[in-house]
Protein backbone atom coordinates (compact mmCIF):
# COMPACT_ATOMS: atom_id res chain seq x y z
CA UNK A 1 0.00 0.00 0.00
CA UNK A 2 1.20 3.51 -0.78
CA UNK A 3 0.91 6.56 1.43
CA UNK A 4 1.62 10.19 0.61
CA UNK A 5 3.51 12.14 3.24
CA UNK A 6 2.60 15.80 2.77
CA UNK A 7 4.90 18.33 4.38
CA UNK A 8 3.23 21.58 5.39
CA UNK A 9 5.27 24.64 6.30
CA UNK A 10 4.11 27.72 8.15
CA UNK A 11 3.79 30.91 6.11
CA UNK A 12 6.72 32.59 7.81
CA UNK A 13 9.01 29.86 6.47
CA UNK A 14 8.40 31.08 2.90
CA UNK A 15 11.79 32.73 2.39
CA UNK A 16 14.48 30.19 3.19
CA UNK A 17 17.97 31.53 2.63
CA UNK A 18 20.22 29.52 0.28
CA UNK A 19 22.55 28.94 3.24
CA UNK A 20 19.80 27.43 5.38
CA UNK A 21 18.62 25.37 2.45
CA UNK A 22 22.14 24.00 1.87
CA UNK A 23 22.53 23.27 5.54
CA UNK A 24 19.36 21.18 5.63
CA UNK A 25 20.24 19.14 2.54
CA UNK A 26 22.24 16.31 4.22
CA UNK A 27 19.29 15.49 6.48
CA UNK A 28 16.94 15.20 3.50
CA UNK A 29 19.45 13.06 1.60
CA UNK A 30 19.84 10.74 4.58
CA UNK A 31 16.06 10.50 4.87
CA UNK A 32 15.69 9.55 1.21
CA UNK A 33 18.46 6.95 1.57
CA UNK A 34 16.82 5.44 4.63
CA UNK A 35 13.53 5.06 2.71
CA UNK A 36 15.36 3.49 -0.25
CA UNK A 37 17.22 1.04 1.98
CA UNK A 38 13.90 -0.13 3.37
CA UNK A 39 12.38 -0.37 -0.11
CA UNK A 40 9.82 2.18 0.97
CA UNK A 41 10.71 4.99 -1.43
CA UNK A 42 8.34 5.52 -4.35
CA UNK A 43 8.77 9.18 -5.27
CA UNK A 44 9.25 12.62 -3.77
CA UNK A 45 9.46 16.27 -4.74
CA UNK A 46 9.95 19.63 -3.06
CA UNK A 47 7.60 22.37 -4.23
CA UNK A 48 8.37 26.05 -4.81
CA UNK A 49 6.44 28.32 -2.42
CA UNK A 50 2.86 29.40 -3.24
CA UNK A 51 4.13 32.86 -4.30
CA UNK A 52 5.15 31.09 -7.49
CA UNK A 53 1.75 29.44 -8.00
CA UNK A 54 -0.79 29.99 -10.74
CA UNK A 55 -4.40 28.94 -10.27
CA UNK A 56 -6.90 27.96 -12.95
CA UNK A 57 -10.65 28.05 -12.49
CA UNK A 58 -13.67 27.75 -14.72
CA UNK A 59 -16.00 30.75 -14.56
CA UNK A 60 -19.09 30.91 -16.76
CA UNK A 61 -17.71 28.11 -18.91
CA UNK A 62 -14.42 29.93 -19.49
CA UNK A 63 -11.12 28.92 -18.00
CA UNK A 64 -9.52 31.86 -16.24
CA UNK A 65 -5.94 32.13 -15.11
CA UNK A 66 -5.32 33.68 -11.70
CA UNK A 67 -2.12 34.57 -9.97
CA UNK A 68 -1.07 33.17 -6.66
CA UNK A 69 -2.60 30.56 -4.43
CA UNK A 70 -6.37 30.11 -4.45
CA UNK A 71 -6.87 31.00 -0.82
CA UNK A 72 -5.12 32.58 2.12
CA UNK A 73 -3.85 29.77 4.32
CA UNK A 74 -1.64 29.59 7.37
CA UNK A 75 0.27 26.66 5.97
CA UNK A 76 1.49 25.71 2.56
CA UNK A 77 2.43 22.42 0.98
CA UNK A 78 6.21 22.39 0.77
CA UNK A 79 6.70 18.97 -0.71
CA UNK A 80 5.77 15.33 -0.53
CA UNK A 81 7.02 11.78 -0.39
CA UNK A 82 5.16 8.72 -1.58
CA UNK A 83 6.17 5.61 0.37
CA UNK A 84 5.33 1.93 0.40
CA UNK A 85 4.17 0.75 3.81
CA UNK A 86 2.32 -2.33 5.03
CA UNK A 87 0.13 -0.40 7.48
CA UNK A 88 -0.64 3.13 8.64
CA UNK A 89 1.69 2.65 11.61
CA UNK A 90 4.61 1.89 9.31
CA UNK A 91 3.79 4.98 7.23
CA UNK A 92 3.56 7.07 10.41
CA UNK A 93 6.96 5.79 11.46
CA UNK A 94 8.45 7.05 8.17
CA UNK A 95 6.58 10.34 8.47
CA UNK A 96 7.89 10.80 12.00
CA UNK A 97 11.48 10.61 10.72
CA UNK A 98 10.98 13.24 8.00
CA UNK A 99 13.34 16.22 8.52
CA UNK A 100 10.46 18.54 7.55
CA UNK A 101 8.79 17.71 10.85
CA UNK A 102 11.63 19.45 12.72
CA UNK A 103 10.88 22.85 11.15
CA UNK A 104 9.16 25.14 13.67
CA UNK A 105 5.35 24.87 13.40
CA UNK A 106 5.54 22.36 10.59
CA UNK A 107 2.85 19.71 10.17
CA UNK A 108 2.96 16.44 8.31
CA UNK A 109 -0.12 14.77 6.92
CA UNK A 110 -0.21 11.11 5.95
CA UNK A 111 -2.83 10.00 3.43
CA UNK A 112 -3.39 6.62 1.81
CA UNK A 113 -3.00 6.64 -1.97
CA UNK A 114 -5.97 5.01 -3.69
CA UNK A 115 -4.88 2.02 -5.76
CA UNK A 116 -6.66 2.04 -9.09
CA UNK A 117 -4.73 -1.09 -10.22
CA UNK B 1 -26.23 -33.68 18.75
CA UNK B 2 -22.94 -34.83 20.19
CA UNK B 3 -22.49 -33.00 23.44
CA UNK B 4 -19.69 -35.27 24.65
CA UNK B 5 -17.56 -34.40 21.65
CA UNK B 6 -18.17 -30.70 21.61
CA UNK B 7 -17.42 -30.54 25.28
CA UNK B 8 -20.38 -28.26 25.86
CA UNK B 9 -22.93 -30.63 27.33
CA UNK B 10 -24.84 -27.74 28.88
CA UNK B 11 -25.34 -26.08 25.51
CA UNK B 12 -27.75 -27.68 23.08
CA UNK B 13 -28.25 -26.91 19.41
CA UNK B 14 -31.57 -25.15 19.97
CA UNK B 15 -31.83 -21.39 19.42
CA UNK B 16 -30.97 -20.66 23.09
CA UNK B 17 -27.89 -22.87 22.91
CA UNK B 18 -26.76 -21.15 19.74
CA UNK B 19 -27.38 -17.78 21.35
CA UNK B 20 -25.17 -18.85 24.26
CA UNK B 21 -22.42 -19.72 21.77
CA UNK B 22 -22.91 -16.37 20.09
CA UNK B 23 -22.53 -14.49 23.36
CA UNK B 24 -19.42 -16.44 24.25
CA UNK B 25 -17.65 -16.59 20.87
CA UNK B 26 -18.90 -13.88 18.52
CA UNK B 27 -16.57 -11.14 19.82
CA UNK B 28 -13.50 -13.31 19.40
CA UNK B 29 -14.64 -14.50 15.96
CA UNK B 30 -15.16 -10.93 14.76
CA UNK B 31 -11.70 -10.00 16.08
CA UNK B 32 -9.99 -12.84 14.19
CA UNK B 33 -11.81 -12.13 10.95
CA UNK B 34 -11.51 -8.32 11.23
CA UNK B 35 -7.78 -8.67 11.63
CA UNK B 36 -7.49 -10.99 8.63
CA UNK B 37 -9.64 -8.69 6.49
CA UNK B 38 -8.47 -5.34 7.90
CA UNK B 39 -12.16 -4.49 7.90
CA UNK B 40 -14.50 -4.62 10.91
CA UNK B 41 -17.69 -4.17 8.88
CA UNK B 42 -17.10 -7.13 6.58
CA UNK B 43 -16.08 -9.26 9.53
CA UNK B 44 -19.24 -8.40 11.49
CA UNK B 45 -21.45 -9.06 8.47
CA UNK B 46 -19.83 -12.42 7.75
CA UNK B 47 -19.90 -13.59 11.38
CA UNK B 48 -23.54 -12.48 11.69
CA UNK B 49 -24.44 -14.42 8.54
CA UNK B 50 -22.63 -17.49 9.86
CA UNK B 51 -24.73 -17.48 13.05
CA UNK B 52 -27.88 -17.19 10.97
CA UNK B 53 -26.72 -20.25 9.03
CA UNK B 54 -26.02 -22.01 12.34
CA UNK B 55 -29.60 -21.34 13.45
CA UNK B 56 -30.81 -23.13 10.32
CA UNK B 57 -28.37 -26.01 10.32
CA UNK B 58 -27.29 -26.90 13.85
CA UNK B 59 -30.74 -27.97 15.09
CA UNK B 60 -31.01 -30.25 12.05
CA UNK B 61 -27.43 -31.54 11.66
CA UNK B 62 -26.24 -31.47 15.25
CA UNK B 63 -23.89 -29.34 17.25
CA UNK B 64 -20.41 -28.98 15.68
CA UNK B 65 -17.40 -30.22 17.62
CA UNK B 66 -15.87 -26.74 17.70
CA UNK B 67 -18.72 -24.25 17.33
CA UNK B 68 -16.48 -21.16 17.07
CA UNK B 69 -14.22 -22.80 14.46
CA UNK B 70 -17.35 -23.79 12.50
CA UNK B 71 -18.57 -20.19 12.63
CA UNK B 72 -15.18 -18.86 11.51
CA UNK B 73 -14.95 -21.30 8.60
CA UNK B 74 -18.46 -20.47 7.46
CA UNK B 75 -17.86 -16.74 7.88
CA UNK B 76 -14.61 -16.96 5.95
CA UNK B 77 -16.46 -18.49 2.99
CA UNK B 78 -18.99 -15.66 3.17
CA UNK B 79 -16.24 -13.08 3.32
CA UNK B 80 -14.43 -14.59 0.32
CA UNK B 81 -17.70 -14.63 -1.64
CA UNK B 82 -18.29 -10.99 -0.77
CA UNK B 83 -14.73 -10.13 -1.77
CA UNK B 84 -15.19 -11.86 -5.14
CA UNK B 85 -18.18 -9.68 -5.78
CA UNK B 86 -16.66 -6.34 -4.74
CA UNK B 87 -12.93 -6.25 -5.06
CA UNK B 88 -10.43 -6.00 -7.87
CA UNK B 89 -8.05 -8.79 -8.92
CA UNK B 90 -4.72 -8.31 -7.18
CA UNK B 91 -6.17 -6.96 -3.96
CA UNK B 92 -8.63 -9.85 -3.83
CA UNK B 93 -5.88 -12.44 -4.08
CA UNK B 94 -3.81 -10.81 -1.36
CA UNK B 95 -6.80 -10.69 0.97
CA UNK B 96 -7.87 -14.25 0.18
CA UNK B 97 -4.33 -15.46 0.95
CA UNK B 98 -4.36 -13.60 4.26
CA UNK B 99 -7.71 -15.11 5.12
CA UNK B 100 -6.38 -18.59 4.41
CA UNK B 101 -3.40 -18.08 6.71
CA UNK B 102 -5.54 -16.67 9.47
CA UNK B 103 -7.98 -19.55 9.21
CA UNK B 104 -5.23 -22.17 9.23
CA UNK B 105 -3.82 -20.60 12.39
CA UNK B 106 -7.29 -20.65 13.87
CA UNK B 107 -7.79 -24.30 12.91
CA UNK B 108 -4.53 -25.30 14.59
CA UNK B 109 -5.54 -23.67 17.81
CA UNK B 110 -8.97 -25.28 17.44
CA UNK B 111 -7.44 -28.63 18.36
CA UNK B 112 -6.77 -27.24 21.78
CA UNK B 113 -9.95 -27.83 23.76
CA UNK B 114 -9.20 -24.93 26.10
CA UNK B 115 -9.47 -22.16 23.55
CA UNK B 116 -11.03 -22.95 20.25
CA UNK B 117 -9.81 -19.86 18.45
CA UNK B 118 -7.09 -17.34 19.19
CA UNK B 119 -8.14 -14.32 21.20
CA UNK B 120 -7.34 -11.36 18.99
CA UNK B 121 -9.55 -8.88 20.82
CA UNK B 122 -6.47 -7.04 22.07
CA UNK B 123 -5.39 -6.32 18.48
CA UNK B 124 -8.93 -5.12 17.83
CA UNK B 125 -8.85 -2.81 20.88
CA UNK B 126 -5.63 -1.21 19.63
CA UNK B 127 -7.17 -0.67 16.20
CA UNK B 128 -10.34 0.87 17.69
CA UNK B 129 -8.31 3.19 19.96
CA UNK B 130 -5.78 4.23 17.29
CA UNK B 131 -4.71 7.87 17.73
CA UNK B 132 -5.42 8.61 14.06
CA UNK B 133 -9.14 8.27 14.84
CA UNK B 134 -10.94 11.20 16.46
CA UNK B 135 -11.42 10.66 20.17
CA UNK B 136 -15.22 10.55 19.92
CA UNK B 137 -14.89 7.97 17.14
CA UNK B 138 -12.57 5.81 19.26
CA UNK B 139 -15.10 5.85 22.08
CA UNK B 140 -18.02 4.99 19.81
CA UNK B 141 -16.17 2.26 17.94
CA UNK B 142 -14.73 0.63 21.06
CA UNK B 143 -18.14 0.49 22.71
CA UNK B 144 -19.85 -0.83 19.61
CA UNK B 145 -17.22 -3.35 18.56
CA UNK B 146 -16.03 -4.68 21.90
CA UNK B 147 -18.92 -3.83 24.17
CA UNK B 148 -22.38 -5.22 24.43
CA UNK B 149 -24.40 -2.04 23.86
CA UNK B 150 -26.43 -1.26 20.77
CA UNK B 151 -25.78 1.87 18.72
CA UNK B 152 -29.03 3.33 20.12
CA UNK B 153 -27.91 2.72 23.70
CA UNK B 154 -24.51 4.27 23.08
CA UNK B 155 -26.14 7.29 21.42
CA UNK B 156 -28.49 7.75 24.38
CA UNK B 157 -25.60 7.60 26.85
CA UNK B 158 -23.68 10.26 24.92
CA UNK B 159 -26.76 12.40 24.34
CA UNK B 160 -26.50 12.41 20.57
CA UNK B 161 -29.07 11.21 18.01
CA UNK B 162 -28.73 7.53 17.07
CA UNK B 163 -28.03 8.53 13.45
CA UNK B 164 -25.07 10.66 14.56
CA UNK B 165 -23.62 7.81 16.58
CA UNK B 166 -24.20 5.34 13.73
CA UNK B 167 -22.36 7.70 11.40
CA UNK B 168 -19.41 7.99 13.78
CA UNK B 169 -19.13 4.23 13.86
CA UNK B 170 -19.42 3.88 10.08
CA UNK B 171 -16.80 6.60 9.50
CA UNK B 172 -14.32 5.14 11.93
CA UNK B 173 -14.65 1.67 10.41
CA UNK B 174 -14.12 3.16 6.98
CA UNK B 175 -11.01 4.99 8.13
CA UNK B 176 -9.54 1.81 9.59
CA UNK B 177 -10.11 0.08 6.26
CA UNK B 178 -8.96 2.91 3.98
CA UNK B 179 -5.92 4.08 5.93
CA UNK B 180 -5.05 0.50 6.87
CA UNK B 181 -4.88 1.08 10.57
CA UNK B 182 -3.16 -2.09 11.79
CA UNK B 183 -4.82 -4.73 13.96
CA UNK B 184 -1.67 -5.30 15.97
CA UNK B 185 -0.30 -4.91 19.44
CA UNK B 186 2.11 -1.96 18.98
CA UNK B 187 5.88 -2.54 19.21
CA UNK B 188 7.58 -2.09 22.59
CA UNK B 189 8.81 1.40 21.66
CA UNK B 190 5.23 2.63 21.30
CA UNK B 191 3.41 0.29 23.64
CA UNK B 192 3.13 2.41 26.76
CA UNK B 193 1.81 5.49 24.95
CA UNK B 194 -0.68 3.34 23.04
CA UNK B 195 -1.83 1.58 26.22
CA UNK B 196 -2.34 5.04 27.65
CA UNK B 197 -4.56 5.89 24.65
CA UNK B 198 -6.65 2.75 25.25
CA UNK B 199 -6.94 3.43 28.98
CA UNK B 200 -8.02 7.00 28.27
CA UNK B 201 -10.81 5.82 25.96
CA UNK B 202 -12.07 3.33 28.56
CA UNK B 203 -11.87 5.95 31.30
CA UNK B 204 -13.81 8.48 29.22
CA UNK B 205 -16.52 5.85 28.69
CA UNK B 206 -16.65 5.29 32.45
CA UNK B 207 -16.71 9.00 33.18
CA UNK B 208 -19.52 9.62 30.72
CA UNK B 209 -21.50 7.04 32.65
CA UNK B 210 -20.49 8.50 35.99
CA UNK B 211 -21.19 12.14 35.33
CA UNK B 212 -23.79 12.31 32.60
CA UNK B 213 -23.38 15.79 31.17
CA UNK B 214 -27.09 16.55 31.17
CA UNK B 215 -30.43 15.04 31.97
CA UNK B 216 -32.05 13.81 35.12
CA UNK B 217 -30.01 10.69 35.82
CA UNK B 218 -26.70 11.42 37.46
CA UNK B 219 -25.08 8.11 36.62
CA UNK B 220 -25.63 5.88 33.63
CA UNK B 221 -24.78 2.63 35.32
CA UNK B 222 -24.85 0.68 32.05
CA UNK B 223 -21.95 2.68 30.69
CA UNK B 224 -19.99 2.37 33.94
CA UNK B 225 -20.52 -1.40 34.03
CA UNK B 226 -19.50 -1.65 30.40
CA UNK B 227 -16.32 0.36 31.01
CA UNK B 228 -15.42 -1.81 34.01
CA UNK B 229 -16.04 -4.94 31.94
CA UNK B 230 -13.79 -3.66 29.13
CA UNK B 231 -11.08 -2.75 31.64
CA UNK B 232 -11.28 -6.31 32.99
CA UNK B 233 -10.95 -7.72 29.46
CA UNK B 234 -7.95 -5.46 28.82
CA UNK B 235 -6.40 -6.55 32.10
CA UNK B 236 -6.96 -10.23 31.28
CA UNK B 237 -5.28 -9.70 27.91
CA UNK B 238 -2.34 -7.66 29.31
CA UNK B 239 -1.96 -8.85 32.90
CA UNK B 240 1.53 -7.36 33.28
CA UNK B 241 0.54 -3.76 32.54
CA UNK B 242 0.34 -1.77 35.79
CA UNK B 243 -1.49 1.17 34.23
CA UNK B 244 -4.33 -1.13 33.14
CA UNK B 245 -4.55 -2.33 36.74
CA UNK B 246 -4.48 1.30 37.91
CA UNK B 247 -7.34 2.12 35.53
CA UNK B 248 -9.38 -0.84 36.76
CA UNK B 249 -8.80 0.13 40.40
CA UNK B 250 -9.72 3.76 39.73
CA UNK B 251 -12.99 2.70 38.09
CA UNK B 252 -13.87 0.24 40.87
CA UNK B 253 -13.14 2.77 43.62
CA UNK B 254 -15.34 5.35 41.94
CA UNK B 255 -18.06 2.86 41.07
CA UNK B 256 -18.10 1.52 44.67
CA UNK B 257 -19.50 4.87 45.84
CA UNK B 258 -22.30 5.06 43.25
CA UNK B 259 -25.22 4.28 45.61
CA UNK B 260 -24.13 6.84 48.21
CA UNK B 261 -23.69 9.57 45.63
CA UNK B 262 -27.40 10.39 45.33
CA UNK B 263 -30.06 10.45 48.04
CA UNK B 264 -33.62 9.07 47.86
CA UNK B 265 -34.81 12.20 46.04
CA UNK B 266 -32.08 11.83 43.44
CA UNK B 267 -30.08 14.79 44.78
CA UNK B 268 -26.28 14.77 44.71
CA UNK B 269 -24.49 14.01 47.98
CA UNK B 270 -20.91 15.27 48.39
CA UNK B 271 -18.11 12.88 49.27
CA UNK B 272 -17.96 14.56 52.66
CA UNK B 273 -21.62 13.91 53.45
CA UNK B 274 -21.98 10.46 51.90
CA UNK B 275 -23.20 7.57 54.05
CA UNK B 276 -20.05 5.46 53.93
CA UNK B 277 -21.91 2.32 54.97
CA UNK B 278 -23.53 2.44 51.54
CA UNK B 279 -20.19 2.12 49.76
CA UNK B 280 -19.59 -1.24 48.10
CA UNK B 281 -16.96 -2.71 50.44
CA UNK B 282 -16.18 -5.82 48.40
CA UNK B 283 -15.58 -3.66 45.34
CA UNK B 284 -13.26 -1.40 47.35
CA UNK B 285 -11.36 -4.41 48.69
CA UNK B 286 -10.96 -5.79 45.19
CA UNK B 287 -9.68 -2.40 43.97
CA UNK B 288 -7.15 -2.14 46.81
CA UNK B 289 -5.81 -5.60 45.92
CA UNK B 290 -5.62 -4.56 42.26
CA UNK B 291 -3.63 -1.43 43.20
CA UNK B 292 -1.24 -3.56 45.23
CA UNK B 293 -0.73 -5.87 42.29
CA UNK B 294 0.00 -2.84 40.09
CA UNK B 295 2.54 -1.47 42.59
CA UNK B 296 4.55 -4.71 42.43
CA UNK B 297 5.51 -3.87 38.84
CA UNK B 298 7.30 -0.73 40.08
CA UNK B 299 6.28 1.27 37.01
CA UNK B 300 4.27 4.22 38.27
CA UNK B 301 1.77 5.95 35.98
CA UNK B 302 -1.07 8.48 36.12
CA UNK B 303 -3.89 5.92 36.39
CA UNK B 304 -2.18 4.20 39.32
CA UNK B 305 -1.70 7.55 41.09
CA UNK B 306 -5.31 8.56 40.42
CA UNK B 307 -6.34 5.15 41.77
CA UNK B 308 -4.22 5.72 44.88
CA UNK B 309 -5.93 9.10 45.43
CA UNK B 310 -9.37 7.49 45.13
CA UNK B 311 -8.28 4.77 47.55
CA UNK B 312 -7.33 7.38 50.18
CA UNK B 313 -10.98 8.50 50.23
CA UNK B 314 -12.27 4.95 50.31
CA UNK B 315 -10.15 3.84 53.27
CA UNK B 316 -11.02 6.88 55.43
CA UNK B 317 -13.56 5.77 58.06
CA UNK B 318 -15.16 9.21 58.15
CA UNK B 319 -14.70 12.33 56.02
CA UNK B 320 -12.79 13.94 58.90
CA UNK B 321 -10.32 11.01 58.91
CA UNK B 322 -9.30 11.70 55.31
CA UNK B 323 -5.54 11.94 54.94
CA UNK B 324 -5.49 15.13 52.87
CA UNK B 325 -1.72 15.58 53.21
CA UNK B 326 -1.08 12.28 51.42
CA UNK B 327 -3.72 13.15 48.85
CA UNK B 328 -2.05 16.53 48.20
CA UNK B 329 1.32 14.78 47.84
CA UNK B 330 -0.21 12.27 45.39
CA UNK B 331 -1.62 15.17 43.36
CA UNK B 332 1.89 16.68 43.23
CA UNK B 333 3.02 13.37 41.79
CA UNK B 334 0.12 13.29 39.30
CA UNK B 335 0.78 16.89 38.25
CA UNK B 336 4.37 15.98 37.46
CA UNK B 337 3.16 13.18 35.16
CA UNK B 338 0.24 15.02 33.58
CA UNK B 339 0.53 18.77 34.13
CA UNK B 340 -3.02 19.79 33.27
CA UNK B 341 -5.12 22.62 34.66
CA UNK B 342 -7.68 20.10 35.95
CA UNK B 343 -5.04 18.23 37.96
CA UNK B 344 -3.76 21.57 39.29
CA UNK B 345 -7.31 22.40 40.36
CA UNK B 346 -7.74 19.13 42.28
CA UNK B 347 -4.32 19.57 43.82
CA UNK B 348 -5.26 23.05 45.05
CA UNK B 349 -8.44 21.70 46.68
CA UNK B 350 -6.41 18.97 48.44
CA UNK B 351 -3.94 21.61 49.66
CA UNK B 352 -6.88 23.65 50.96
CA UNK B 353 -8.14 20.67 52.96
CA UNK B 354 -4.67 19.56 54.11
CA UNK B 355 -3.75 23.02 55.46
CA UNK B 356 -5.83 26.22 55.39
CA UNK B 357 -8.53 27.15 52.85
CA UNK B 358 -6.47 30.28 52.02
CA UNK B 359 -3.52 28.08 51.01
CA UNK B 360 -5.82 26.19 48.67
CA UNK B 361 -7.05 29.43 47.12
CA UNK B 362 -3.46 30.62 46.76
CA UNK B 363 -2.55 27.31 45.07
CA UNK B 364 -5.58 27.74 42.82
CA UNK B 365 -4.41 31.21 41.77
CA UNK B 366 -0.79 30.11 41.39
CA UNK B 367 -1.16 26.91 39.40
CA UNK B 368 -4.36 27.16 37.39
CA UNK B 369 -3.59 29.36 34.39
CA UNK B 370 -5.70 32.50 34.12
CA UNK B 371 -8.96 31.92 32.29
CA UNK B 372 -8.05 28.33 31.40
CA UNK B 373 -10.90 26.79 33.37
CA UNK B 374 -13.44 29.62 33.11
CA UNK B 375 -15.98 27.31 31.48
CA UNK B 376 -15.21 24.31 33.68
CA UNK B 377 -17.83 24.29 36.44
CA UNK B 378 -15.86 22.24 39.00
CA UNK B 379 -13.30 25.08 38.99
CA UNK B 380 -15.96 27.51 40.21
CA UNK B 381 -17.29 24.98 42.72
CA UNK B 382 -13.77 24.56 44.12
CA UNK B 383 -13.27 28.32 44.38
CA UNK B 384 -16.69 28.67 46.02
CA UNK B 385 -16.15 25.89 48.59
CA UNK B 386 -12.68 27.10 49.54
CA UNK B 387 -13.91 30.71 49.76
CA UNK B 388 -16.83 29.66 51.95
CA UNK B 389 -14.46 27.84 54.31
CA UNK B 390 -12.22 30.91 54.37
CA UNK B 391 -15.24 33.04 55.33
CA UNK B 392 -15.48 34.92 52.03
CA UNK B 393 -19.21 34.48 51.34
CA UNK B 394 -19.41 37.03 48.53
CA UNK B 395 -16.84 35.17 46.38
CA UNK B 396 -18.48 31.85 47.31
CA UNK B 397 -21.87 33.14 46.08
CA UNK B 398 -20.59 34.49 42.77
CA UNK B 399 -18.59 31.30 42.14
CA UNK B 400 -21.56 29.00 42.93
CA UNK B 401 -23.73 31.13 40.65
CA UNK B 402 -21.18 30.84 37.84
CA UNK B 403 -20.96 27.05 38.32
CA UNK B 404 -24.76 26.78 38.28
CA UNK B 405 -24.79 28.67 34.99
CA UNK B 406 -22.34 26.16 33.47
CA UNK B 407 -23.88 22.75 34.20
CA UNK B 408 -26.88 21.11 32.57
CA UNK B 409 -27.06 18.03 34.79
CA UNK B 410 -30.18 18.36 36.90
CA UNK B 411 -28.80 16.61 39.96
CA UNK B 412 -25.73 18.86 39.86
CA UNK B 413 -27.90 21.94 39.36
CA UNK B 414 -30.09 21.09 42.35
CA UNK B 415 -27.00 20.60 44.47
CA UNK B 416 -25.38 23.87 43.39
CA UNK B 417 -28.65 25.74 43.99
CA UNK B 418 -28.65 24.41 47.54
CA UNK B 419 -25.02 25.40 48.09
CA UNK B 420 -25.70 28.88 46.72
CA UNK B 421 -28.55 29.22 49.23
CA UNK B 422 -26.23 27.93 52.01
CA UNK B 423 -23.81 30.73 51.12
CA UNK B 424 -26.63 33.25 51.54
CA UNK B 425 -27.40 33.66 47.85
CA UNK B 426 -30.74 33.50 46.07
CA UNK B 427 -32.64 30.25 46.60
CA UNK B 428 -33.49 28.40 43.37
CA UNK B 429 -37.13 28.52 44.47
Amino acid sequence: MQYMILIYSPNDAMDVSPEDFAESMPAWEAYGNMLRERNAFVSAAPLAPPTSATTLRVKDGKTVTLDGPFAETKEWLGGYYIVNAATLDEALEYAGKCPGLQMPNAAIEVRPVIDLG
Amino acid sequence: MRPSRCGLSSISADPEGIEACFRRDAGRCVAVLARALGDIDRAEDAIGDAYVTALERWPREGFPRHPAAWILTTARRRAIDALRRDRRGSEKQVLAARLDTAMRDAAEVADDEMSEIPDERLELIFACCHPSLQLEMRIALTLRTLGGLSTEEIAAAFLVPAATMAQRIVRSKRKIREAKIPFDVPPASRLSERIDDVCTVLYLIFNQGYVATAGAALARTDLCNEAVRLARVLNALMPAEPEVLGLLALMLLTHARRDARVDESGALVTLEEQDRSRWDRSMIDEALAVLERAARHRRQGPFQVAGAIASMHCIARTAADTDWRTIAALYDCLFEMTPSAVVALNRAVAVGFATEPRDGLAALDATVGEGLLDDYYPYHVARAELSLRAGDRATARSSFARALHLTRNEAERAFLGKRLADAGGPSPG
